[in-house]
């Protein structure tokens, strides 16, 4: 058998589940998609003492738009998120970066949660979090704390969570009706994580970008927004000239590690080249999105 | 620590099935080494290659990274479920007819995922069969073949239906 011996647990509520996590703390681990845990298992570089398993509790599974936040509870699998039409009115950055993250098998049982939760600094969904400014509600006995996204995750697999808390929702702010997003990655195969991925959205006005949001994934530690680059997009009253400033800062300012897969320098590369890419797409999207139909 | 054991019903290919094994057990060991089911493979262990796939409430997964607990009170499909040697499905019939196999050891795998697939997309396009079959690895065919298998099996599939 691979994964090591582990006490399991599958509590049927949330109450079950924080008193778990209360009384085990670092030796208890959460067990929701299992998609980053069970290899992690398997391989036996984890090993807990005590396997919380989320997934009996039903009241976990929502996904529901609440004064103008998308909120997504700690058992919504990715898959939802691309099957759901609403998520696309409502966060369509989420729609479109959800497809990049492995493969249909994983997303089947990978939860959104559970992927914020991993902090893998090369993940879609962190990014997306960091882009739209997500806040992420962490729960336990002691109660219930909100936490931006860009404070939640402070290193790699590393994230502002305790061990007695659990990460009950993220919370997506619905985007602004002038607002178009873009998702774009490269990564070696298809569902691979991203060598490199950028999300980008731009407020239209004026013919001028009035306002824009830039994360990185596969650049560093953890997932960044570059309020320069963003900015730079806003400063240049023509679009070729904003990009090419922001482009330049991405280049200057992120410090992605090079590992085997690709080299430091060659990660700026492709975060610059993804930066002119997607802030076309976002800009040509808000330019033609009419009351929140996005194409 | 001792073992922890449960013991759990598991609904496999429509069959109910008792089994108390090891909490830590993966579904896909369960199938193989307590009921026999040996059509599912187990390649990496770590959800990558895709040799294990099955559905879960018909869904494709990958038994590697579930618990075989986990599964209690879902309906689990293997490749025994697919067809038998006398009558083939038609996705085993397209793969047979365009050489998409050659060991084997990824076919199970691969049939649980383009049968789901052509679910969703009955006439898909080159390159979406291409990124349907992105999760899953095989070391023989060069995978050319699986591609025409693929396509063959959604013209198959599109007949019967008319
Ligand atoms: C072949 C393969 C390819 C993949 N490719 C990608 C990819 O391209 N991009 C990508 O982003 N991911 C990828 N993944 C990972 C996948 O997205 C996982 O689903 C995700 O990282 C973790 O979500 P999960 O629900 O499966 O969490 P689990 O694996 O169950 O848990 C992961 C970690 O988060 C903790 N955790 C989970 N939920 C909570 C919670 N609610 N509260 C507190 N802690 C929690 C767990 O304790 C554990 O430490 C891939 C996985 C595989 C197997
Ligand atoms: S054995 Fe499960 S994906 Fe390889
Ligand atoms: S046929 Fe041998 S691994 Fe695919």
């Amino acid at each position: 058998m691979k994964p090591p011996v582990f006490d399991y647990q599958d509590p049927a509520s949330v109450e079950e589940a924080l008193e778990l996590l209360a009384r085990h703390g670092a030796a208890a681990k959460v067990l929701a998609g299992g998609q980053s845990l069970m290899p992690l298992l398997n391989l036996r570089l984890a090993r807990p003492e005590v396997v919380v398993d989320i997934n009996r509790i039903d009241a976990l599974d929502y996904l529901t738009e609440e004064s103008g936040w998308l909120r997504v509870g700690a058992r919504v699998r990715q898959r939802r998120l691309e099957r759901e039409a609403e998520v696309r009115r409502m966060v369509p950055l989420l729609t479109e970066a959800v497809r990049f993250v492995g493969h249909p098998q994983i997303r089947n049982r990978g939860t959104v949660c559970g992927s914020l939760a991993h902090a893998d600094p090369a993940a879609e969904l962190p990014a997306v979090a960091v882009a739209v400014g997500a806040r992420l509600v962490a729960r336990s006995r002691s109660g219930v704390r909100e936490i931006p996204a860009e404070e939640f995750f402070t290193g790699p697999l590393t994230t502002a969570l305790r061990p007695d808390e659990l990460l009950a929702e993220a919370r997506f702010p619905c985007t602004g009706p002038d607002w178009g997003w873009a998702f774009l990655e490269v990564s070696n195969r298809h569902g691979d994580y991203a060598l490199c991925a950028v999300a980008a959205g731009v407020r239209a006005g004026d013919g001028r970008i009035q306002d824009a949001r830039l994360a990185y994934a596969g650049a560093g530690p953890v997932p960044v927004r570059l309020r320069e680059a963003e900015a730079a997009l806003v400063e240049h009253s023509d679009l070729e000239e904003g990009i090419r400033a922001a482009s330049a800062e991405a280049r200057r300012v992120l410090q992605p590690d090079g590992d085997l897969h690709a080299s430091s320098e060659f990660r700026r590369h492709l975060a610059a080249v993804l930066t002119a890419r997607t802030v076309r797409l976002a800009w040509t999207r808000a330019r033609t999105r009419s009351g929140g139909a996005h194409a | 620590m001792r073992e922890p054991l449960r013991t759990v019903q598991l609904e496999v290919n429509g069959a109910a099935y008792t089994v108390t094994v090891p909490v830590r057990k993966t579904l896909a060991d369960v199938l193989r080494e307590d009921l026999q089911l040996t059509g599912t493979h187990v390649g990496c262990e770590q959800g990558v290659c895709g040799a294990c796939t099955v559905w879960l409430d018909g869904e494709p997964v990958r038994s590697c990274l579930l618990l075989a607990i986990q599964a209690a009170g879902h309906r689990v499909t293997t490749v025994e479920a697919l067809g038998t040697v006398d009558r083939l499905h038609p996705v085993q019939e397209a793969f047979w007819e365009n050489h998409g196999l050659q060991c084997g050891f990824c076919t199970p795998g691969i049939l649980m995922t383009v049968v789901a697939f052509l679910r969703e997309h009955p006439a898909p396009s080159r390159q979406q069969i291409r990124e349907a079959l992105a999760g899953h690895l095989c070391r023989c065919t060069g995978y050319q073949n699986i591609v025409r298998a693929v396509e063959d099996a959604a013209r198959r599939l599109q007949a019967r239906r008319t």
